[in-house]
């Protein structure tokens, strides 16, 4: 007799382990390379975060290995005045060697071809760096231009100019000889050598150049090197006061390994972040091959749930499977991640300020498989969940019934698993849960929005289908809309990819399109400043004579702000409840005097005065907005300035908004007419030049007579945002790569799983008398309209976003450069086609019985 | 006689929008242990739908189904799977072997699934008695049908079932394959003592039965003792 019925409860023939894994090492065995396509889809977000993770590791490696080497030294202090008194004792008392730099910003002149630019000069006195090496070519020249006139130029200056060694640059009154080529400094990197170019010259000739003038703005560095193993980090405990008061700044290689090794961190997090969209692209095409995989094995399952087997074993059956393909995915994708990292030195070393050596990591080789192999499982769970509701009875009748997923209250559950891990993730990677929140609901954004696209392709290929088109043309079309069409997951990897390398594209054509249109028309495009009054009316004639206009002239106050509402520096940093910065003291203000706002103001807050008329009134001054706010200071507030030892009471009479994109100049602190006519200035004058070789002509003449004028010509602005968006870009195209190679794998993969159920309707035509041709043209035509359709979405959002992005952020006029974009556009849908085609050869080449023999 | 199998007042409908289907119509019959018994009717008269009700593959709209004087419809589809492992065994018109398994392994699973020991000879003998014990490391689409067929007849004793369904088990089959499978399901019910119950269309197969209820519309309108 069967026994009573809770007697089934039993556990003696519960889970027994080891029969599911047989049983799905069993069942795995004649789909095992369908098994491993679906994987492929996560081989490459993978490789793209262990590659990351690694470089990350690296990099950290790297840093504390080399950290000395990137500052040179053991302490570096540093001002914008001389020491003197006391902090010169103290700074002469520190360590067993010292070293001296001044670096200013300075116009600089070849002689052999007039090439001039602004470039870094650096004065340099002593041995620095006493750790690591001025590197150069020739080897020497970082030693040796110390005892000569004689400077070392940064490659990029060398080539831009087509200088060699022993020819001569010119910086402000004297000549030097060059002794070499600067091809790395201590901390520098691609990125700055590209935005402000070094020369290094002997601190003996700095005088003679006459660039050491009042109101240059001048940076003082002093390194010390002190005896092996000096506590420097508490030495500098102790005297910090006393940097503090002399306004002086102290960085150690503690510190210098902590801020690099944070700037790296958020460059590896973007990254990861770029990296872990491909992983998330590759897991739809998981989800999406395991789905149809699950409904091939529906009658599989019905048999073994004839059987005996429960539910949640063969659940288990098929989970077993995907966690192990996901496994081994994840593996595959780690060792191609450690080979990529090999690479990655390469893409960022313009981000470094030293050598990368890469070594294989195995913590992020473990992060990226645990990731893999959780992420993997996460997506795949949707269409596993609906095994455990196959009934036995579909063994009996042929018409095996769908599965409803959706109807499984447990389906919505993993979907929120889903996005908790998305935003876990992201919050690991950024620690701040607005941006990890921001991430996930730009990736469901996203995500829905070329779903909810894909789907409305769909509908109206569906609701407006050509019937009177030719029957090749209607059975492509009709692929779009039939049972286990790839419309979706297509076009959201494919449209992701597009998406992403669109976008940027056109990011970077907006900021060049708003730098140059703030150049337009008669706007000043050359701005000359550090000309002292003495030079000012022979710069307008010069100017003049070469018959340019001088859009405006500015004068410019240096001055240091004593106090807020009577609390001075020393004050204000002792009251912790008071949220003022030091910086608010310890800077130096460049400040002008005007009656009225410029184009590029408007007031907020407050009233303007443009002239000070009552001598027994605080002086009342305009402050910049967004500095008040970040500082903490209000309208009615008394700020006492110090200009060369005046004091200057005044008051914040008036708040403005600025527009710092304009080409003009702005300030932070505006004076009124009436008080500083007659303080230490210095002027700042625009121009426009109408073309490069009016630019050439104008500037060369003024570097000759003016040499401590600086210039900044807009046109060498633009090349420094082009060369700066190559350099960050190829990071970004090389990561948003993944993406778009694993849309690729995603698309080979469907295809070739959706080729099986293809291949029945396929040899069916064949039979039926459908030539070869015809079959191609059908499967040309639906990979060509998901091509197309998914380029199209990607590139319309990307039009989308990048207009929000230049009216909301940039606040320009957005006109996408369509000749690229249609570009992309061929190519991505071209690129579809022929995977489609190439995946797709397998159904043409065979006979009809050939096929039908097989089991299908 | 013990019976092994109760249906009393037993239909089911199928509900679709508003329109209900009854396709069994307040079916009631018993079956005693060890005999057997067909089940015959035209195309959609509910001939496997009875048998999947029987088997405790669905469940009924109401009504009383009694295997073995336990009621299926108050056991879980979890338990309903153990009483298939333990009790019952199946064999299907298109075979159902599991494709990705060889001819052994298929003959094997029940066993395993009760989690016995040594079955690999139990398994090898079941194929040697059906003639395929050299046939036992193929897949079944190495396999004609009637050696298909023959492969889910060594599944379906392989767990002794006390009840054994076969719908249409020789519904795919030539002629002469299918003389020689149902000589060869009858010798094996015989010799195992098996209650079998044959869903076909096949009324000489059906006369080799104790018994046919005749189905039609979703009622039974003959049950007749064919000895």
């Amino acid at each position: 007799m069967i026994p009573s019925d809770n007697s089934f409860n039993d556990n003696k023939e519960g889970l027994n382990f080891s029969w599911l894994l047989q049983m799905a090492w069993r069942d795995s065995r004649r789909n095992r390379s369908r098994l491993l396509l679906f994987v492929s889809s996560i081989v490459l977000g993978i490789a793209a975060l262990v590659a990351i993770y690694s470089l990350g590791d690296s990099l950290r490696d790297n840093i504390d290995s080399q950290a000395a080497t990137l500052l040179g030294a053991d302490l570096q202090i540093s001002g914008n005045r001389p020491v003197s008194g006391k902090a010169k004792q103290l700074i002469q008392s520190l360590g067993t060697e010292r070293s001296e730099e001044r670096s200013f910003a300075s116009m600089i002149l070849f002689p052999k071809n007039g090439g001039n630019r602004l470039a870094q000069v650096k004065a340099l006195e002593g041995n620095f760096p006493f750790y690591g090496d001025l590197e150069t070519v020739p080897a020497s020249a970082g030693k040796t231009f110390r005892h000569g006139k004689q400077a070392v130029v940064d490659q990029t200056l060398m080539l831009q100019y087509e200088a060699k060694v022993g020819d001569s640059i010119k910086v402000g009154e004297v000549t030097f000889a060059i002794a070499g080529i600067l091809l790395k400094a201590p901390g520098q990197t691609g990125i700055t050598a590209a935005v402000a170019p070094s020369v290094y010259i002997p601190m003996a000739y700095l005088d003679q150049t006459g660039l050491m003038q009042k109101g240059s703005r001048i940076t003082y560095r002093h390194y010390i090197r002190f005896k092996p193993k000096t506590d420097v980090e508490k030495l500098v405990k102790t005297i910090e006061p006393k940097l503090d008061a002399a306004d002086l700044d102290s960085k150690t290689v503690q510190r210098q390994k902590e801020d690099t090794g944070r700037s790296f961190k958020d460059l590896t997090q973007f990254l990861a972040l770029v990296g872990f969209i491909a992983l998330l692209l590759g897991c739809i095409g998981v989800a999406s091959a395991v789905h149809i995989y699950i409904r091939e094995k529906l009658n599989s399952i019905a048999i073994l749930r004839c059987l005996g087997v429960k539910g949640y074993q063969a659940f288990l059956i098929y989970l077993i499977q995907i966690a192990g393909i996901g496994l081994f995915g994840s593996v595959l994708g780690a060792a191609l991640g450690s080979v990529i990292q090999q690479f990655l030195p390469f893409v960022v070393k313009d981000f470094l300020p030293f050598e990368l050596t890469t070594t294989i990591s195995w913590p992020a080789i473990g992060q990226g498989i645990g990731i893999g192999l959780v992420i993997s499982i996460l997506f795949a769970m949707p269409p596993l969940i609906g095994i455990r509701k196959i009934s036995p009875l579909n063994v009996l009748r042929n018409t095996a019934d769908a599965v409803k997923l959706e109807r499984d209250p447990v389906t919505w559950l993993v979907y929120i698993l889903i996005l908790l891990f998305i935003f876990g993730f992201s919050f690991l990677q950024t620690k701040n849960w607005i941006q990890a929140l921001s991430f996930t609901g730009g990736i469901l954004g996203s995500f829905i929005v070329l779903t909810a696209m894909a789907m409305l392709l769909m509908w109206l290929v569906r609701r407006f289908f050509p019937a009177s088109w030719s029957y090749l043309w209607r059975q492509g079309l009709a692929n779009l809309f039939r049972p286990n069409n790839q419309t979706i997951i297509l076009i959201v990897s494919i449209g992701l990819g597009t998406l992403f390398i669109c976008t940027l594209f056109f990011t970077q054509t907006i900021l060049l399109n708003r730098v140059k249109r703030s150049s337009s028309g008669n706007k000043p495009n050359i701005v000359l400043f550090d000309i002292q009054s003495s030079q000012k009316n022979d710069i307008m004639a010069l100017a003049k004579q070469q018959g340019l206009p001088v859009n405006e002239t500015v004068p410019i106050v240096n001055m240091r702000l004593e106090s807020v509402n009577g609390r001075n520096g020393a004050q204000s940093k002792s009251d912790t409840s008071k949220e003022q910065s030091r910086r608010i003291f310890g800077r130096e203000y460049r400040v002008t005097f005007r009656d009225s706002l410029t184009a590029s103001e408007k007031l907020v807050q407050g009233k303007w005065t443009g002239t000070y008329a009552d001598p027994a009134a605080l002086i009342p001054i305009s402050i910049e907005e967004g500095f008040a706010k970040r500082n903490h200071i209000s309208l009615g507030d008394t700020l006492i300035f110090n200009v060369q030892g005046a004091m200057m009471q005044t008051v914040i009479g008036s708040m403005r908004e600025v527009n710092w994109a304009e080409v003009q100049t702005n300030f932070l602190v505006v004076f009124p007419k009436g008080v500083l006519e007659d303080a230490p200035q210095f002027h700042v004058i625009l121009t426009h030049v109408t073309s490069p070789q009016v630019s050439a002509r104008f500037q060369q003449a003024l570097v000759q007579r003016f040499p401590n004028v600086s210039i900044i010509d807009l046109a060498l602005v633009l090349k420094v945002i082009d060369d700066l968006f190559d350099k960050i870009g190829f990071v970004i195209r090389f990561m948003a790569g993944f993406s778009i190679l694993t849309g690729l794998v995603v698309l080979i993969s469907s295809v070739l799983i959706s080729k099986y159920q293809r291949l029945q309707e396929s040899v069916l035509l064949r039979t039926l008398g459908a030539s070869r041709k015809q079959i191609f043209v059908i499967t040309a035509l639906e990979y060509f309209f998901l091509g197309t359709m998914a380029s199209l979405t990607g590139i319309i959002l990307a039009l989308g976003s990048s207009w929000a992005l230049a009216t909301y952020t940039f606040d320009t006029e957005f006109k996408p450069e369509l000749l690229p974009v249609l570009v992309l556009f061929m190519l991505v849908s071209a690129l579809t086609v022929f995977i489609g085609l190439i995946n797709s050869r397998g159904i043409l080449s065979k006979s009809p019985l050939e096929v039908l023999r097989q089991d299908v | 006689m013990n019976t092994i199998l109760n249906l009393q007042e037993v239909s089911k409908i199928y509900q679709s929008g508003d329109h209900a289907l009854t396709v069994l119509d307040k079916i009631s019959f018993t079956v005693e242990a060890g005999s057997t018994m067909s089940i015959v009717g035209p195309s959609g008269s509910g001939k496997t739908t009875l048998l999947g009700l029987c088997a405790g593959l669905d469940r009924s709209t109401s009504g009383l189904v009694e295997l073995h004087e336990t009621r299926l419809d108050r056991l879980s589809e979890d338990q309903l799977a153990s009483v298939r492992n333990k009790y019952v065994g199946f064999i299907f018109q298109n075979f159902q072997l599991m494709p990705t398994l060889t001819a052994l392994e298929n003959v094997m699973v029940p066993l395993e699934l009760r989690g016995e020991k040594n079955i690999r000879p139990r398994a090898l003998d079941l194929l040697d008695k059906v003639g395929l014990a050299d046939r036992g490391h193929h897949y079944p689409t190495q396999l004609s049908g009637g050696e298909q067929q023959r492969v889910s007849l060594a599944r379906a004793f392989s767990n002794k079932p006390q009840i054994l369904f076969a719908d249409e088990p020789t519904g795919n089959l030539d002629a002469e394959t299918s003389e020689k499978v149902v000589k060869l399901l009858f010798d094996l019910n015989k010799e195992a003592g098996t209650t079998l119950i044959v869903v076909t269309h096949d009324l000489d197969l059906a006369a080799k039965t104790q018994r046919i209820i005749k189905l039609k519309g979703g009622k039974i309108i003959s049950d007749t003792d064919t000895k």
